[in-house]
């Protein structure tokens, strides 16, 4: 069996991944799957936690987290592409309108 | 009928609420109506309530009424409440008699404005005002009323607020009053503080146990009470408000500036007469300030060509005349002479308005003249004034006039120095009074050209109360004819019991001097006609003397002219002064200190966030970078240093 900490590595490791990508890269599709990649991540260690304590609560938050995450998507490209629109661009370097 | 001696001040108040609210709604007459008939009911109850005072014997002539308790705080009571005793009655019989009086004349000489129902919604608000201020039972609501006709005559002098002069007048006997006003309500702390209560009767009862004859309390609340009678009845230093205040309408100054405001003064010290009786410095100053002030203004109104501007003069002078009798101790005197004085002075300011009528707003008496056969009644009524205030010997003015003079020489607290000035005013006052009456009406004509079809008399609702004053300016004196003369004195004896309270019966005048009493009053008739001789020799036998006078004695002539100066030195030690302090304050203490921290407070916060609007750049990056630190550093709080 495959022990938990496996699974927990794996999920820091995704986690990460996420953070770097997030800090890193320019392109706001990018960065907007390296948020979904974190989510995963947290998702991961959520199942597995609730694999090893028997306990349904992990399971449950999981979807709550994938609903919300799906709003969020559903959000979140609607922005970039009137960001797009407006901008004719995605690099988040030339997008600093959120100032005063 | 006692029990509802409130009525006296309700009615006007009524007429106050009526034209206050609906005046610009209902018609012109129903204003008039209205005004006038609430006066005519005040006076009324007025008359009835004096019956039934009369039917008393004279011990038992005390009423307090007691409409509701209107503070009661810790150790603080006052009542709405009034308090009917001969002197109230005698005022109000005044008060709301002139005032109706002059309330018929303002329907005529109103009659064109067009500010109507302000006009009398004010003279209403006043005569209420002054009704609660001589019916008051204590200090607490004599202050209101004292304070609220100041009001009104603030607003009825600034009636014409278009004109600057008139604007500027209500501003400078509004402020005139403060200043005196100001002692006043200190007086009154300084009483609450010493009886622990306001009202009159207690204060009195209790006034001869706790203060001593003389002592320093009792003069401080006294001065501090006269303060605020020299500002409201315009006494030296405090007088030079009530020349300007004839920028007012003429019936304002028959009324507030003339026969009643002006004399609240008079009737406080009257009030007051316990506590004055216990401070004799007091006294004696208010007496020195009177005669001061009354020979003072007379000499100014010598040479004044303004008539209405005279006759406030000649207001001020007679309102000496009343302070000296109250100084001396002859309240009764004071009193008698401040009735009188309301009739024949409401008389000569609404017989000047007349004249002011006939020539379409003219008040300078240069340009008058001959006028007799014009405006006969407006001649005979203003004659009869004149001679009154003059002190030709049957008429009111006489009788009071000397019972102040006889008094201010042999009463207790007399000297003879003051009715030596007494004397010399009025010799003045008769020669000035003549001069108005022979420049107006005798003589030849001065009139513009333009102006002479236009000479008409006055209609009947403005000539018919000229000739009650002046009914009433003949016979108010009789009922004050002094015993040297075969008379009675009935009105001294009905004020009696008011003025024994709290001290020894008045000593009776020293009966072996009644030769000395008829001398007196022979010398200062001579007086009054040789003012007369010498205002005939300069106005009608020879017109140009006065003018050779005035050349021969330049200097003399412009300083009376120019009033001493007195405005202009005012001006130079006092308002500028005061004016250059508060631009101070202004410029360097508010505009610097107070506006400068507020603005330097919010410049601070500016320059502040001017530094942290940098933190915000903007960069998406950035933030996560900031969001990142910030977990690394709980998240290692949490897992190596708890």
């Amino acid at each position: 069996m495959v022990p938990l900490s496996a699974y927990l590595i794996l999920s820091a490791f995704l986690f990460a991944t996420g953070v770097v990508g997030v800090a890193t890269r320019r392109n706001v599709l990018i960065i907007f799957m390296s948020i979904e990649l974190m989510l995963n991540a947290v998702n991961l260690a959520f199942v597995a936690f609730s694999r090893f304590l028997h306990s349904m609560d992990g399971q449950i938050i999981v979807l709550f987290v994938m609903t919300v995450a799906a709003a969020e998507v559903a959000v979140g490209l609607a922005i970039i592409i009137a960001l797009f629109r407006n901008k004719e661009t995605v690099d988040v370097a030339e997008i600093n309108l959120m100032k005063w | 009928m006692i029990d509802y001696v409130w009525l006296v001040p309700a009615f006007p108040l009524i007429g106050v609420l009526i034209n206050g609210f609906f005046g610009r709604r209902i018609r012109r007459a129903a204003v008039g109506w209205v005004a006038c008939g609430v006066m005519g009911l005040s006076f009324l109850v007025s008359s009835l309530v004096f019956w039934d005072l009369l039917q008393l014997p004279p011990d038992k002539r005390v009423f307090k009424g007691v409409v509701f308790t209107w503070i009661a705080s810790g150790d603080l009571r006052a009542e709405a409440g009034f308090l009917l005793d001969p002197l109230s009655a005698v005022m109000i019989l005044v008060v709301s008699g002139v005032g109706f009086l002059i309330h018929v004349y303002s329907v005529g000489y109103m009659g064109e404005d067009r500010d109507y129902p302000r006009y009398f919604t004010h003279l209403n608000l006043f005569a209420f005002s002054m009704l609660l201020l001589v019916l008051a039972s204590n200090y607490l609501l004599f202050f209101v009323g004292w304070e609220l006709v100041g009001l009104c005559s603030y607003l009825l002098i600034g009636f014409w607020f278009e004109r600057k002069t008139a604007a500027d007048a209500g501003k400078k006997a509004f402020v005139v009053n403060r200043i005196g006003d100001f002692g006043f309500a200190l007086g009154i702390m300084l009483i609450f503080v010493t009886f622990g209560s306001l009202d009159f009767q207690e204060v009195f009862r209790m006034a001869p146990e706790k203060l001593q004859v003389g002592s320093a309390l009792a003069t401080a609340i006294t001065l501090l009470l006269f303060t605020g009678a020299m500002g409201k009845s315009a006494q030296i230093p405090l007088y030079v408000w009530l020349p300007d205040a004839m920028e007012g309408p003429t019936p304002v100054s028959a009324l507030i500036h003339a026969a009643t405001m002006v004399t609240a003064g008079v009737y406080m010290v009257a009030r007051n007469h316990v506590l004055y009786e216990l401070a004799p410095f007091s006294l004696a100053l208010v007496a020195a300030v009177g005669m001061a002030t009354a020979f003072f203004t007379a000499s100014i109104a010598l040479v004044q060509n303004d008539i209405k501007r005279i006759m406030a003069y000649s207001t001020i002078s007679q309102l000496g005349y009343m302070f000296t009798g109250a100084g001396v101790g002859a309240y009764a005197a004071g009193i008698f002479h401040l009735m009188t004085h309301a009739f024949f002075k409401a008389l000569l300011f609404l017989a000047a308005g007349s004249v002011m009528h006939a020539l379409a707003n003219e008040t300078d008496i240069r340009r008058m003249g001959a006028l007799k056969e014009h405006i006969p009644i407006t001649f005979w009524t203003m004659a009869i004034a004149t001679a009154a205030i003059a002190g030709i010997p049957g008429l009111s003015g006489f009788f009071s006039k000397d019972e102040i003079l006889w008094q201010a020489y042999s009463g207790r607290h007399g000297h003879y120095l003051l009715w030596l000035l007494g004397v010399a005013t009025a010799a003045l006052t008769a020669f000035y009074m003549f001069r108005v009456l022979f420049l107006t009406f005798l003589g030849e004509s001065r009139v513009d050209p333009h102006l002479r079809h236009h000479i008409h008399e006055s209609p009947p609702i403005m000539t018919v109360p000229l000739m009650i004053l002046a009914f009433l300016s003949i016979v108010g004196g009789y009922l004050g004819v002094p015993e040297v003369l075969g008379g009675a004195n009935r009105f001294q004896e009905f004020l009696a019991p008011v003025f024994e309270v709290g001290h020894a019966k008045a000593i009776p005048s020293p009966h072996g001097a009644v030769g000395l009493e008829l001398g007196l009053m022979g010398v200062s008739v001579a007086a009054a006609l040789v003012g007369i001789g010498v205002a005939y020799r300069f106005y009608i036998q020879d017109p140009s003397l006065p003018h050779r006078l005035a050349e021969r004695f330049q200097r003399a002539y412009t300083a009376l002219l120019n009033k001493y100066y007195v405005d202009e030195i005012y001006e130079t030690l006092i308002v500028n002064p005061f004016k250059r302090g508060s631009v101070f304050l202004w410029e360097g203490f508010d505009v610097k200190v107070v506006d400068g921290s507020v603005n330097g407070v919010a410049y601070l916060v500016e320059w502040g966030g001017s530094l942290l609007r940098k933190v915000q750049t903007g960069y998406v990056f950035n933030y996560v970078l900031a969001i990142l630190a910030g977990a690394v550093a709980i998240v290692g709080y949490m897992a190596f240093w708890r």
